[in-house]
């Protein structure tokens, strides 16, 4: 029973109050850099899941083999092998969304989310929480991503998921969308307001 | 001058952290004072001149299409492209371990004032970063290679001691609201900042 609460409160605990973007400020460029649109940031947060789960996994298999002075080459290597697949199946499966992301796909191999879990959890647990810890945090950085780009989209270009959502009157009433929202600064802005809502109202966040 | 035109871009223009966002991580976590943030742009920049020009080499030689084909002509077809991730990442990860036993062997001073922060760059992304725009945009030469890589590493640093010395005053002269307190109030600075060095897109040098 008492593994199945702590199985739990790891798959959770990422979700708000352990969030490893506002919380645990890890994994920052990519939030920046990809939500100008929700749909990459949507696939975006999908190939972290993805890569995160399944590197929380291995590394957790081989925690017991890897001598430590050489781990930090063995996790960048595993996590590049699992980026490079998934790499591989975006340009398959989704090149316009792939062409967008361009380098930051690259990039999850040195988002700090990823060496953060797993030095802090898989090297020092079995699989299966792993797993659930990988999901988790994953899933945690997705929700970020998608309050981001849905703000961006939404009060930058007008539209969701590219489909017009202002309607058209309020153009002819002599509303404009915020260019600036576009640009990569106000996602600073905006993950700041995330920060300040949720450390408002989670009091213990706060910093002295 | 081809090169130093590229060199200046790469400080203001494409700014690691102001244009492209990358490297926020340590940005972010070793801004709490001037001093080891210096340091730390200091290694950054380093390990940006010695990466780039390297992994062009390996780009041009060994992974770009028909790179082989100086081993022969029945070696022109191949293509290691989809290599190039784990091998940037590979050069990169060895090299600082290279860097930190060198420092640590020839100069005890400059490893105790950098030392934590070190293997910490392994997993900067401003450092990959580099190396991918670098194969995106098909340097002419090695040279772009290392000027490219000293710029990028150079605007990095004026960017991690600027907001450094920021939050030094702030923690120091101004009342901001509890939750926006050390994480909340950087990030916004550094978007005030980031705008302002849009103010260099329209440059043509």
């Amino acid at each position: 029973m008492a593994e199945k609460t702590s199985n739990k409160s790891v798959l959770f605990n990422p979700f708000s109050k352990d969030n490893p973007v506002v919380v645990q400020i890890l994994g920052i460029c990519s939030v920046l850099a990809v939500t100008a649109k929700l749909e990459p940031a949507i696939v975006m947060g999908l190939s972290v899941i993805a890569v995160l789960a399944f590197s929380n996994v291995i590394i957790s298999l081989l925690r017991n083999t890897i001598p430590t002075n050489i781990r930090i080459i063995v996790q960048l290597v595993v996590v590049a092998g699992l980026v490079v697949i998934v790499s591989q199946l975006l340009q398959a499966y989704a090149y316009d969304v792939s062409k967008q992301l361009s380098v930051f796909i690259g990039l999850i191999i040195t988002n700090c989310i990823l060496m953060g879990r797993l030095e802090a959890f898989a090297m020092g647990n079995r699989p299966w929480p792993s797993f659930l810890d990988g999901v988790g945090n994953g899933i945690g950085y997705t929700v970020i991503l998608v309050i981001v780009g849905f703000f961006r989209e939404l009060l930058g270009s007008g539209t969701l998921l590219g489909h017009q959502v202002v309607p058209q009157c309020f153009y002819e009433a002599g509303y404009v969308n915020n260019g600036l929202m576009i640009l990569p600064p106000m996602a600073l802005v905006v993950v700041a307001c995330i920060i300040w809502v949720q450390r408002s109202v989670n009091k213990d966040l706060q910093e002295k | 001058m081809e090169n130093f035109n590229i060199f200046i871009r790469s400080i203001f223009v494409d700014n690691m952290i102001f244009a492209y966002f990358l490297g926020m991580c340590s940005f972010l976590a070793v801004s709490k004072n001037v001093k080891t943030a210096v340091g730390l742009g200091v290694a950054v920049t380093f390990m940006l001149v010695i990466t780039l020009p390297i992994n062009y080499l390996l780009q041009t030689y060994v992974l770009s299409a028909g790179a082989l084909s100086w081993l022969g002509p029945e070696y022109a077809e191949v293509d290691l492209g989809f290599l190039s991730l784990i091998v940037f990442i590979a050069v990169i990860a060895s090299l600082t371990q290279l860097v930190e036993m060198a420092v640590e062997k020839f100069s005890p001073s400059l490893y105790a004032s950098l030392g934590i922060f070190l293997p910490l760059i392994a997993v900067n992304c401003a450092i990959l970063g580099g190396s991918l725009f670098m194969q995106q945009r098909d340097f002419p030469s090695v040279w772009t290679a290392v000027c490219a890589g000293g710029g990028w590493g150079l605007g990095w640093l004026l960017a991690i001691a600027a907001i450094a010395a920021i939050r030094e005053r702030l923690a120091q002269y101004s009342n901001i609201p509890a939750p926006l307190r050390g994480v909340g109030i950087t990030f916004i600075i550094t978007a005030l900042m980031g705008i302002a060095f849009m103010s260099f897109l329209g440059i043509k040098i």
